[in-house]
């Protein structure tokens, strides 16, 4: 009888090691890439990624965009933390204008950046949380990222793609919704995160699982181009909001919170660190933002007709708000000539615009740098020689955003 | 003594002359170009001379400059010094036939992917580069999309019928 054989690729049969696929969808990426693991049992020989599975061309799009129609293009990002990547676009466009915000703005800026950057670290430490099998921090810290969500909302309508602000300031002031929502917040939220950090950070088996798995050294990361949180867990004390500072970061008191070995429990550590450090940052910007009294404390965008449209009102009522109004949704103002690189501090890491204008309405060429895509780049070897499960929770404090992977 | 500008131009101009060119001071940050055989020199030179240590690499990105015969493509670099807190920016141009630039990756681990993207969109051949292969699109790909040949749909065009995009 004649049998019927599979063919195998050459070698398979010889071969003492197994490829295993983590990933395009799987539940241990949370998001969408894929990891081809080569194991030896349960240990990591090698591996190698595939990434852009969500590519949408952002880059080609903003060619063809003006300012304003790019910002909802950046929400998709990263999108666990929108406003931060939306504040970003705005103050690149600023600094590239030349538009002076008023404190105020810059203030209430801040207030919804360290929002975005609490629900980003939220997110991700408590994943790694689930990925070493406890869930209960997940769903905990979970109603108190429903609380931001529940901000931006009363502030700009969405929840997740936020398309929060204008260039020059906000669409709207904070409505006392918003305020009363974020003075809850800060009563209730440092309760929460004590609470989380007291099931994780001297846990016994979050700690044997986390330490010395996934470590790099700060020579190396740098080397790779780490930055944000990733970077400072294997110490080097580099934060955009202190070395470039934008929107009057330098009118706060806070610390970069650092970390030695720059492994997972590090990770974890420095994200929880500066968890606190922007509830303080918070506190702060809100005590400045009551200090406004009278006209003052209803200022909440630039003067800047160019680009910040005017108000409704006044577009059906005076001619020159109606001209505006027109130019500016038409897309017809015409940018300066220019280039330049503007980093704002991520939930991740460095995201920096690289705008070049030609004269023209729309960017000539418009590059994001994108923290996550350029560390994801090290995972192989953060993982070679370890065990498969440790990989997965690196894996996840990396904090991988997939929207961010591919732009 | 702190780093600055002058003196990273001064620096630079001691060691590779008139090769070295097109400075430029934008919103605070130096930029500067050189002939594309010089980057690898170039950027080791910034990376190894004492007070200048630009180890850091931000980023690379290339830009399509179709108007500009024999130099088309720009493959660009942010360097950063985070000792001294300062950043440059540094271009090498290469024309579409000869699309051959020396890679960085010998020097930055991060370069790697980061090539990799600019050669998946602008198609630059970073020479020596270990998995010169597209990374965010698909490998099947036979053209460089973010090249200024191929244009969005143009906003102002008139030959689409309004009904089919339920106005009219």
């Amino acid at each position: 009888m004649e049998h019927n054989h599979i063919t195998l690729p050459e070698g398979s049969i010889e071969k003492t090691t197994t490829t295993l696929n983590i990933g395009p969808t799987h539940p241990a990426t949370h998001g969408v890439f894929q990891n081809i693991m080569e194991v030896d049992g349960e240990r990591i020989v090698s591996s190698d990624q595939t990434v852009g599975y969500i590519h949408r061309a952002f880059e080609k799009l903003a060619e063809r965009r003006p300012l304003y129609q790019i910002t909802p293009i950046t929400d998709r990002l990263n999108y666990c933390s929108s406003p931060i990547n939306n504040m970003g676009w705005h103050i690149t466009c600023e600094r590239f204008l030349n538009i002076e915000t008023p404190k105020r703005v810059d203030y209430l800026r801040v207030i919804i950046m360290e929002l975005a950057r609490i629900s980003d670290h939220l997110i991700c430490n408590s994943i790694v949380g689930v990925d070493t099998g406890a869930y209960t921090g997940f769903l905990y810290v979970m109603q108190y990222r429903e609380l931001i969500y529940e901000i931006y909302e009363e502030i700009c309508g969405s929840r997740l793609t936020t398309n929060i602000g204008r260039i020059g300031g906000f669409e709207r002031n904070f409505s006392n919704t918003a305020f009363t929502k974020l003075e809850k917040f800060l009563n209730e939220y440092p309760k929460v995160l004590k609470e989380f950090e007291n099931l994780f950070t001297r846990n016994r088996i979050f700690m044997e699982r986390t330490q010395g798995t996934g470590g790099i050294s700060a020579e190396r990361a740098m080397n790779y181009g780490f930055t944000g949180p990733n970077l400072r867990a294997a110490g080097v004390d580099y934060d955009v909001r202190v070395h470039q500072p934008y929107s009057s970061y330098q009118d706060f008191n806070f610390t970069v919170p650092v970390g030695t070995t720059g492994d997972n429990y590090d990770r974890f550590l420095v994200r929880n660190a500066e968890m606190w450090e922007s509830i303080s940052i918070i506190k702060q910007a809100y005590e400045k933002v009551q200090a406004f009294k009278g006209t003052d404390a209803e200022v909440y965008h630039a003067d800047v007709p160019e680009y910040y449209l005017p108000k409704k009102e006044d577009v059906y009522t005076k001619m020159e708000a109606l001209i505006w109004h027109f130019k500016i949704i038409m897309g017809e103002i015409d940018l300066p000539k220019g280039q330049i690189y503007s980093p704002v501090e991520g939930g991740n890491g460095e995201l920096g615009f690289y705008l070049i204008s030609d004269g023209g309405r729309t960017p000539f060429r418009l590059h994001f740098r994108r923290p996550c895509f350029i560390y994801y780049q090290a995972y192989p070897e953060l993982i070679k020689g370890g065990m498969l499960s440790d990989a997965v929770v690196t894996m996840s404090s990396l904090n991988l955003i997939a929207g961010e992977l591919d732009a | 003594m702190s780093l600055n500008n002058e003196i990273i131009q001064e620096k630079l101009i001691a060691k590779f002359g008139d090769q070295v060119g097109q400075f430029a001071i934008s919103y605070g940050m130096l930029s500067f170009e050189a002939p594309k055989e010089m980057n690898l020199k170039v950027l080791q030179f910034l990376y190894d001379e004492p007070g200048l240590e630009f180890t850091f690499l931000t980023d690379i990105c290339a830009v399509n400059y179709p108007d500009q015969k024999g130099a088309e493509l720009v493959v660009v670099y942010h360097l950063h010094n985070l000792k001294e807190n300062v950043r440059v920016r540094f271009s090498v141009s290469t024309s579409l036939d000869n699309t051959d630039v020396f890679t960085a990756t010998k020097l930055f681990e991060s370069a790697n992917w980061m090539e990799r993207e600019t050669y998946d969109f602008f198609g630059i051949n970073f020479v020596g580069h270990p998995n010169l292969k597209r990374i965010l699109n698909v490998d099947e790909m036979d053209y460089f999309p973010l090249r200024k040949e191929f244009p969005l749909e143009d906003q102002t065009r008139i030959d689409k019928d309004d009904e089919m995009f339920g106005r009219g």
